[in-house]
């Protein structure tokens, strides 16, 4: 087995998450908690291909995904920003509408055939790095690039720019931001609208670039999931989630690799004589998302992780006394 | 800089000469079931610090909110310098030069004090360069005696530095008319003098101030002019403090006569009932909270924990109650060990617990009167029959304790979140005390009470001293420590930095000294070694 090309697939793998956990990111330092990741990628992930198939350019596919998902998303802004109902309920149901819309207006898709994908290209000087620059930087999806850049500029627009500090206010302090004329509600739409799109890149990476084509749910197999409990685990900070993002990205391969051949290490592959031991290894990725979330759902823990103060929480305006 | 010689009556505006900066004329504003402000005339000079006194829900928060763009009025003009403003939000306000720091700070914790004060502004459009506004932050500050360190974080500062954060805030959008509401009720004394000296600076470069408060001593002491609000109406307007004496001053509040003493009998103390003993405990951060806190309480006996906010007092009451881990030490209770036992553990061994969040600790809001205060007597008959609630017996005890506790309800199936403060804390008190406890810890009991509701509350805490209990009293109110306890110890950063005996000295300047401090972290022997206080 060659590692370099397990975690060069690994990175490209990891780009699906890298997408989905910086918008559910940015969903959450405004303070809306989405569950509905994995149904608005779901949503991403048939629009790009339906609508490459049906126009051949894949770049209008990969826009479509992201304002369909968008769209999508500000159902969910709507219940629990301005109905100020509970944010777990309406992100878990966005899931079921999100899966239900996208099987429904995907039937057929599956046979429909391939479709022209994104390019795929190599950095020129950087592919010259040993190691690092094949992993990184040869033969990848335009996306993956595009992932690169969007990691840095998340971390530098949260932290050190106006709309960032306002965006990081408002998930903390929502009556204090309001007090000093920050108009929260928008702010939230706004942010909300950004994770749907970025849920919705992050599907169309899928069916475009990394496993092209529609599988139904099995496109996304749950990604949305982790890509919840890694924000979590990247403590909200984009950096942290690039992290999280690529390392589960190479280990979804390595999991999948590892089954293949005969021999590993020189041993006998019980992965491959035994294929239940692979389905064990491939459950790792949502029991760790379980046990995040289970620990990131105390209210001490959270805190002590610096959490988003007012995450989950609606905001209400002039309440008296408060 | 004023005429303080002329006599004591309202002054109008048209004999002045100093120009007024906010003129209100007959400000009406309601809330359901309410009239916070009827016609209230209020009136600003530019460079004076303009007391506003009233009880609690007298309407001079919603008066001030008015002017500052948080409420509308539903009736009256406002006037700024001469020109009729009508503010539809805090942003308009502070554009016409007015800003108002609440009460409760509105700052963001995990924010630096630059990015707090930048927050909200037009300016940096997009990129953000920290460093350059830390320094203009500093030099503001320098100017107004403000010190406070632009780079550190909100929740890494004390309680006085983060109001100082918060007036930086207002004069950084450059106003000049600062509202400040009841500004001292979270400080130490030494730290009121800091304020004050700031407030002085500000009115000396040409800034106004209005303070609004409901203690009489730091108006007379603080402000030129005084205006008083009882239930909404203006009882005095304008009217030079030096000129007015307090006693006058309490009657517009109140209007009746206040008796600042209690009638106390002399303490006479028991055995030792609460023990504590060097314990250690974390706040909900995970960051230390007590460090190695010992005191003890006797049956007979109230003693006091005295202490700026958020040093440990809550930590230190869950501690007791049992509903946080102790880390280290124990809490003990007639000998057994209560600390990390469950609460029904300490309450099986005579603890009563009359929380600081009375509406959610203390009760269940959408329960009835009935079932809040059978919460501790389920378990055991006449409340408990063949394995049953009797809600006949239940709803039984609960009109008696009505009757006994004066809680003022047409009928106890009434929801206890409909009830008013004084009303609740009276269910809460009624509820503890009817399980005759050996002991109990108080929280904050009268915080937001108005002044009957807060005699009662008293009333019920000295007969539990004259009934034998040992009553644990924590308060942020220093008057209403002194007045009620034998003891006081006070608490800073998770310490007890010492003890002193009340009984007798409520109104002795030195203890007080004293007291305050050790508020603000002197420990008590250094003060003694240093001869600075007398202590007993």
């Amino acid at each position: 087995m060659d590692f370099t090309i397990i975690l060069q697939a690994g990175i490209a793998s990891g780009t699906v998450l890298l997408f989905a956990t910086i918008g559910e990111l940015f969903s959450e330092r405004a303070g809306v908690l989405n569950l509905g990741v994995e149904g608005m990628m779901l949503i991403g992930a048939m629009s790009a291909f339906s609508a490459t198939i049906a126009t051949g350019n894949p770049w209008l596919g990969v826009m479509v995904a992201m304002l369909f998902a968008g769209l999508i998303s500000q159902i969910h802004a709507f219940i629990v920003i301005t109905l100020q109902a509970d944010q777990v309920v309406s992100g878990l149901s966005l899931t079921f509408l999100g899966a239900g819309i996208s099987l429904v207006l995907g039937e057929g898709l599956s046979k429909a055939g391939t479709v022209s994908l994104l390019p795929n290209f190599s950095i020129p000087l950087l592919t010259l790095i040993p190691i690092l620059g094949k992993i990184f930087f040869t033969n990848q999806s335009v996306l993956v690039y595009v992932g690169y850049l969007l990691v840095p500029l998340s971390w530098y627009y949260i932290n050190r720019t106006r709309p960032g500090l306002h965006l990081r206010a408002v998930g903390e302090y929502p009556s204090a931001a309001d007090a000093l004329g920050i108009n929260v509600f928008r702010m939230r739409y706004f942010y909300v609208f950004v994770g749907g799109m970025l849920a919705g890149l992050a599907g169309a990476t899928i069916s475009l670039a990394v496993s092209p084509g529609w599988f139904s749910e099995l496109t996304t197999g749950g990604q949305g999931w982790i890509a919840i409990g890694l924000v979590i685990f990247a403590q909200w900070d984009p950096i942290r989630a690039a992290v999280g993002a690529y390392a589960f990205g190479a280990l979804r391969r390595l999991i999948l690799d590892i089954q293949g051949p005969l021999l590993l290490l020189g041993f006998n592959n019980p992965f491959y004589y035994n294929p239940y031991l692979g389905f064990f290894l491939q459950m790792l990725p949502y029991l760790f998302t379980v046990i995040v979330l289970v620990i990131g759902s105390r209210e001490a823990m959270r805190k002590r992780i610096g959490a988003p103060a007012a995450l989950g929480n609606p905001y209400v305006r002039g309440e008296r006394g408060k | 800089m004023m005429d303080r010689s002329k006599p004591v009556t309202k002054q109008p505006s048209s004999t002045t000469e100093i120009p007024l900066i906010v003129e209100m004329r007959g400000i009406v504003k309601r809330f359901p079931g309410v009239l916070a402000n009827d016609h209230v005339n209020f009136e600003l000079k530019r460079g004076e610090i303009h007391g506003l006194l009233g009880e609690n829900g007298a309407g001079k928060s919603t008066l001030m909110n008015v002017l500052a763009g948080l409420y509308r009025q539903e009736a009256g003009t406002i006037l700024v310098k001469g020109e009729p403003k009508v503010f539809s939000s805090p942003r308009d306000a502070i554009k016409s030069g007015i800003g108002m720091v609440h009460q409760h700070f509105m700052l963001v914790p995990s924010q630096t004090v630059t990015e707090n004060i930048l927050l909200g502004l037009d300016e940096p459009r997009f990129i953000m360069r920290l460093p350059d506004y830390d320094s203009k932050i500093a030099e503001l500050g320098e100017r107004f005696g403000l010190k406070v360190d632009p780079r550190a974080k909100i929740w890494q500062l004390s309680v006085g530095e983060q109001q100082r954060v918060e007036i930086l805030k207002m004069l950084y959008r450059g106003v000049d008319v600062l509202i400040m509401d009841e500004p001292t009720a979270v400080l130490a004394p030494q730290e009121i003098e800091g304020l004050f000296t700031t407030l002085r600076a500000m009115i000396a470069q040409g800034k106004s101030v209005i303070f609004i408060s409901h203690k009489l001593q730091e108006v007379s002491a603080i402000a030129d002019r005084v205006s008083v609000l009882r239930r909404g109406v203006a009882t005095a307007s304008g009217v030079a403090s030096k000129g007015v004496s307090r006693q006058e001053l309490a009657r517009l509040m109140v209007g009746r006569d206040v008796i600042f003493a209690l009638d106390k009998k002399p303490c006479q103390p028991g055995d030792v009932v609460l023990d504590v003993r060097d314990i250690h405990a974390e706040n909900d951060k995970g960051l230390p909270a007590l460090r190695g806190l010992s005191l003890n309480v006797r049956a007979g006996e109230i003693v006091g924990v005295a202490g700026v906010a958020g040093n440990g007092q809550s930590e230190l009451s869950q501690v007791i109650s049992g509903m946080r881990e102790c880390k280290q030490g124990q809490v003990l209770l007639d000998g057994d060990t209560v600390s990390n036992h469950s609460t029904l553990y300490g309450i099986q061994h005579g603890m009563a617990y009359v929380p600081e969040d009375r509406t959610h600790v203390g009760s269940a809001p959408n329960l009835s009167i009935t079932d809040n205060v059978i919460m501790k007597k389920y378990r055991k008959p006449p409340i408990l029959k063949n394995g049953l609630l009797d809600m006949k017996a239940a709803t039984k005890l609960a009109n008696e304790l009505k009757q006994a506790y004066d809680i003022v309800v047409p009928n106890v199936s009434t929801p206890v979140r409909l009830l008013s403060g004084g009303n609740l804390q009276r269910v809460i008190l009624a509820r503890e005390i009817s399980g005759l406890p050996s002991f109990m810890v108080a929280v904050q009991p009268t915080r937001g009470l108005d002044v009957g509701a807060i005699e009662g509350v008293h009333h019920l805490l000295l007969t539990q001293r004259e009934a034998g209990a040992a009553v644990l009293l924590i308060s942020e109110e220093l008057e209403e420590l002194l007045s009620l306890s034998d003891r006081v110890y006070v608490i800073y950063e998770g310490k007890i930095m010492g003890e002193v005996i009340v009984g007798g000295r409520e109104q002795d300047e030195a203890l007080v000294d004293t007291i305050g401090q050790m508020m603000t972290g002197t420990p008590l022997d250094q003060i003694q070694k240093e001869g600075v206080a007398a202590h007993g």
